[in-house]
C-alpha cells in the first residue's frame, strides 16, 4: 500500500451519546497528511465531543475512529492496545488544550516541560535534549533565557506557546487542537495563529483544530466541517464554505461575524 | 531455599524467654503466610510494589512498621536478627525494635553485620558487604518513586505497567538545570532489572552501588502504604542518570575519627557546645570492627558514643 | 476539445438566502464555455452578471448547483465542482492561479514570505524561492524596504501586486483573473499586462475580468458576454 494512498485519520459515522443526550451524532471524514481541518459550531454543538473522540480519550457510542499508523493500514484506535495507543499519543499524536494549564506540568520548568516528550521516548542525552528544548523556545518566540523557569511566571500567549512546543518536539504526525486561541488577547492571538501556520506548514502536519472562531479556520484551515446539535451540516474547503455557505445555520455563523 | 519459609513454627515453650500471650513473632501464622506470599510475588518480579494487608503494629505508622512485618513473618527461632537506624545499632528505634523480636521471639540478636541472618534497617546498607544467604529488610516510608510527581496511585500504577518512566527523568533534568548536577543526595531512583524504577528507600545515594548485584535478598516493606517489594539474589540495580551526567558517588575529604576508614558513609557529630565537629562511621559495627583489629582514626580522645560502644563489647 | 484546459458544461449556479427567507438568486444558468491553451478570455458584461462568480466557480470558491465545471489536472479532466478536497487543494497548487480583487491580508507575514509561499509549497528550495520572487517583485515595482513587512500597511496598489505577483511567480498552466489592474497606475498596469501576454504565450488559459479597455484590448483573444446565459461560447 502506497504511503499517500492512505488517509492519515479516518471517522466513520463517529457517535457520542450522554445517556440519551446527543454529544455528537453520525460524524464521517477522512484527514489526509498535511491537512488542517477545522470544526467550527457553537458552543454545545459537539465538536468538543467530537475531537476528544478523535484524539482517543472517550470511546465513541458507536462508529470508528482509525488511524494510519506504521506501514500497517489503517488500525482502528479503540482497538489497538492501550500501550501502543498511550505511546501514540506521546509521540505521533499531539493535543493541544484551551487552557494550557491542563496540557502542562506547572510545578516543572518550561524546558522540562517542552523536553518531556523526548525523555519520554528514551532521550537520555542532558545536552542533547536541552538544545532541541531551546531550538523549540526560538521557534515559538518564548525567550531562550526562561527555559528554567517556572510556568506559572508565564503569561497566557506564552503558556500556550509553550504547550504548542511541548507537543510539536516531536513532530506529530497528527495534532489536535481545542480552541487553542481562546482566551488571549487579540494580538497575540494573531501571533499564536501565524506560528501555527507556519510550523503546519513547515512540518507538513496534519491538524484537527476545533473553534467557534471564523477567522482562525480562514487563516489555517484547508478545510471545515461545521456542526450544529452535534451534526456536521456543512463541510468542504474553508474557503468554499465561508464565501459560498450553502446550509441555514452556516450562512448564519458566517454572517454573525463583526468585521473590524 | 531460605531457612524460614515454614508454614508451621514449632516453638519449644520452654526454652524461649518471650512474652506470654503472643504468637512467635506478634503477627499470626495466618499473617505470616500472607506475607510471605507477597513476598514471593514481589521476588518473582524484582522492583515491583505488591500490594499486601497491612496490620496494625504495636507502634504508629512511620516507625517502621513495614520492615518488622517483613522481618516478623521470616524470622525463625534459628534467625540472628541485627537491627539498625541509620547505620546505628544503638539508637532508640533500633534498640526498641530489637527488643520487640526478642520479646515476642526469643531470637539470638547481634551487631555484627557478618553474624547476622536477617537485618532490619532503617535508611542505610551496611558497610559490610552482605553474603548469600543473608536478608536486609529495608523500612520504606513512602515506596512510590514517581510520587512527586504524579500523585494519583492509577496513573503511577499505569505508568509502571507500560514502563512511561518519562517523569523520572524530568526529575533529574531539573536538577541539572538548577544545580548543574543531578542533586538527589537520598533515596535515589533506580532501575531494577532493567524493568521496574524503585525508590531504594531514603539510603543516601553513597549506598546505592551497594545494591547492585547483591549476594543477599533485599526486601522493601512500607507499613503505612501497605507495599512490599524486593531485589533477589545478584539482580542488576541501576541508578538512574544522563549519558553526560552518569550517577556518580562522592566521597569527602574525611576519615572517620575513630577507626581511620576512607571507605565508608560518615555521621557528623558535634562534640561539644563551641561546634567541635568530628566526621565517623555511621555504620557503628563496620567502625567497631575496624577499631578491634587496630585501626585508628585522628582522634585520640573518646566521645561518649564511642566510648558506650567500645564498652559494651568488652 | 484539442488543447482545452476548461470545459464548462450546463453550469448552473443560484445563491439561496436562507437569512433573507429563502430567496433564490440565480446568477449563472446553463452555461457552455471552454477555454484552450493559449487563450485569454475576457468576461464581459454589467455588474452582477456573474463574471466573478465564474471566475470562482472555476476556482471551486463557490459550488456549483448543476452542471460540471471540468479542468485538465495533470493530465487528466477533473470535475472540480464534485472532486474531492485533496484533489482540489492540488489544482490550486499546481494547476490554477487565481487573482481576486480582494486581497486578504495575513497580520505579520512578510510580503516577501506571501509571495515565496506557493513555491515552497511546490517544493522549491527556499534561496532558488526568494530570487525568483526578489525578480518578481522588482519587476512590478515593490521596492526592496517593503519586502520585509507585512502587506497590511501597504497601499490598495501595492497589495494589489504583491498578489498578482503570488500568482505569476508559479506557472500554472491556468490563470484565472479578476479585475487585475483595478488599482494600479499605468506603468504598473504596463508591467500587468507584459505578465499577463508571456503566459499567454507560453500556452496558459486564462480567464479575466478586465474593466479596464485599454488593458482587455491588449491582452485578451477572446471575449464573452455574460448576460442571459443560454447556449455555447
Amino acid at each position: 500500500m502506497v504511503w499517500e494512498d492512505r488517509p492519515l485519520l479516518r471517522a466513520l459515522k463517529v457517535t457520542k451519546y450522554f445517556g440519551k443526550r446527543v454529544g455528537c451524532c453520525d460524524v464521517s471524514f477522512d484527514l489526509w497528511p498535511g491537512e488542517v481541518l477545522g470544526i467550527v459550531g457553537e458552543s454545545g454543538s459537539g465538536k468538543t465531543t467530537l475531537l476528544q473522540c478523535l484524539s482517543g480519550h472517550w470511546v465513541p457510542s458507536s462508529g470508528r475512529v482509525y488511524y494510519g499508523e506504521g506501514t500497517n493500514g489503517l488500525a482502528d484506535i479503540y482497538e489497538l492496545p492501550e500501550p501502543r495507543r498511550r505511546y501514540l499519543m506521546r509521540t505521533e499524536w499531539g493535543f493541544v488544550h484551551q487552557n494550557p494549564r491542563e496540557g502542562l506540568r506547572l510545578r516543572v520548568s518550561a524546558g522540562a516541560n517542552v523536553g518531556e516528550r523526548l525523555m519520554a521516548l528514551g532521550f537520555r542525552h542532558y545536552g542533547g535534549i536541552r538544545a532541541d528544548v531551546l531550538n523549540w523556545f526560538h521557534r515559538v518566540e518564548i525567550d531562550r533565557d526562561r527555559v528554567d523557569d517556572f510556568p506559572t511566571t508565564f503569561s497566557g500567549g506564552m503558556l500556550q506557546r509553550l504547550q504548542i512546543a511541548r507537543n510539536l518536539i516531536t513532530k506529530p504526525r497528527l495534532t489536535f487542537m481545542d480552541e487553542p486561541t481562546g482566551g488571549l488577547d487579540v494580538s497575540v492571538q494573531a501571533r499564536l495563529l501565524d506560528l501555527l501556520k507556519g510550523l503546519v506548514s513547515e512540518l507538513s502536519l496534519s491538524v484537527v483544530i476545533v473553534t467557534h472562531d471564523l477567522a482562525v479556520v480562514r487563516l489555517i484551515a484547508h478545510r471545515l466541517l461545521v456542526m450544529q446539535q452535534g451534526k456536521v451540516v456543512e463541510s468542504g474547503l474553508t474557503d468554499q464554505v465561508l464565501d459560498d455557505p450553502q446550509h441555514p445555520y452556516t450562512q448564519l455563523l458566517v454572517s454573525s461575524v463583526i468585521q473590524a | 531455599m531460605k531457612k524460614g519459609f515454614k508454614t508451621e513454627i514449632k516453638i519449644d515453650e520452654a526454652s524461649s524467654p518471650r512474652l506470654n500471650g503472643y504468637n512467635f513473632a506478634y503477627l499470626d501464622e495466618g499473617t505470616k503466610r500472607m506475607i510471605r506470599r507477597a513476598l514471593l510475588k514481589a521476588i518473582a518480579i524484582p522492583g515491583y510494589q505488591v500490594s499486601f494487608g497491612s496490620r496494625e503494629m504495636p507502634l504508629p505508622y512511620g516507625w517502621g512498621t513495614g520492615g518488622i512485618q517483613v522481618t516478623a513473618s521470616l524470622i525463625g527461632p534459628d534467625d540472628t536478627l541485627k537491627v539498625i537506624d541509620q547505620g546505628s545499632d544503638d539508637t532508640t528505634n533500633a534498640v526498641s525494635i530489637r527488643r520487640f523480636f526478642t520479646l515476642t521471639t526469643g531470637v539470638k540478636t547481634t551487631e555484627k553485620t557478618s553474624v547476622a541472618t536477617l537485618i532490619q534497617t532503617r535508611h542505610r546498607i551496611p558497610e559490610t558487604p552482605l553474603r548469600p544467604g543473608q536478608i536486609i529488610v529495608y523500612q520504606v516510608p513512602i515506596p512510590e518513586p514517581l510520587r512527586f510527581l504524579e500523585p494519583r496511585e492509577t496513573e503511577t500504577r499505569r505508568m509502571h505497567a507500560l514502563s512511561e518512566y518519562g517523569i523520572m527523568s524530568i526529575k533529574l533534568y531539573e536538577d541539572i538545570s538548577i544545580h548543574g548536577r543531578i542533586a538527589t543526595a537520598y533515596n535515589y531512583p533506580v532501575l531494577v532489572n532493567e524493568r521496574y524504577v524503585m525508590s531504594p528507600s531514603p539510603i543516601p545515594k553513597f549506598d546505592n552501588p551497594k545494591m547492585d548485584r547483591n549476594p543477599a535478598l533485599q526486601l522493601f516493606g512500607a507499613g503505612r502504604e501497605k507495599r512490599i517489594y524486593a531485589v533477589p539474589p545478584y539482580t542488576r540495580v541501576k541508578s538512574l542518570d544522563f549519558e553526560d551526567y552518569p550517577f556518580r558517588v562522592e566521597r569527602g575529604e574525611q576519615s572517620c575519627a575513630l577507626c581511620g576508614s576512607r571507605e565508608s558513609f560518615l555521621d557528623e557529630i558535634i562534640t561539644d557546645d563551641r561546634g567541635t565537629r568530628l566526621f565517623a562511621c555511621s555504620d557503628t559495627d563496620y567502625c567497631q570492627r575496624r577499631h578491634t583489629e587496630g585501626q585508628r582514626g585522628s582522634f585520640s580522645g573518646m566521645p561518649l558514643l564511642a566510648a558506650k560502644r567500645l564498652q559494651r563489647e568488652a | 476539445m484539442m488543447n482545452s484546459l476548461i470545459a464548462v458544461q450546463d453550469l448552473i449556479k443560484s445563491f439561496v438566502l436562507h437569512l433573507q427567507g429563502g430567496i433564490r438568486l440565480p446568477v449563472v444558468n446553463r452555461m457552455n464555455l471552454s477555454v484552450r491553451q493559449g487563450e485569454c478570455l475576457a468576461l464581459n458584461g454589467p455588474s452582477g452578471s456573474g463574471k466573478s462568480t465564474l471566475l470562482r466557480l472555476l476556482y471551486s470558491n463557490y459550488r456549483p448547483e448543476g452542471g460540471a465545471i471540468l479542468v485538465k489536472h495533470r493530465e487528466e479532466w477533473v470535475d472540480v465542482g464534485t472532486a474531492e478536497s485533496r484533489v482540489i487543494l492540488d489544482i490550486r497548487k499546481r494547476t490554477i492561479g487565481y487573482v481576486s480583487q480582494f486581497f486578504r491580508v495575513i497580520p505579520r507575514v512578510p510580503a516577501l514570505d506571501i509571495v515565496m509561499e506557493p513555491l515552497r509549497r511546490l517544493g522549491m528550495p527556499t534561496e532558488e524561492a526568494r530570487e525568483k520572487v526578489e525578480g518578481m517583485l522588482r519587476r512590478l515595482n515593490i521596492p526592496g524596504r517593503l519586502w520585509g513587512i507585512s502587506p497590511t500597511t501597504f497601499s490598495g496598489g501595492e497589495q494589489q501586486r504583491i498578489n498578482i505577483a503570488r500568482c505569476f511567480v508559479v506557472r500554472y498552466p491556468i490563470l484565472l483573473l479578476d479585475e487585475p489592474t483595478a488599482a494600479l497606475d499605468a506603468t504598473n498596469r504596463q508591467v500587468v499586462v507584459e505578465l499577463i501576454r508571456e503566459a499567454s504565450d507560453k500556452g496558459t488559459a486564462i480567464v479575466g475580468v478586465f474593466h479596464d479597455e485599454v488593458v482587455r484590448s491588449a491582452v485578451s483573444t477572446r471575449m464573452v458576454d455574460m448576460g442571459p446565459q443560454e447556449g455555447s461560447v
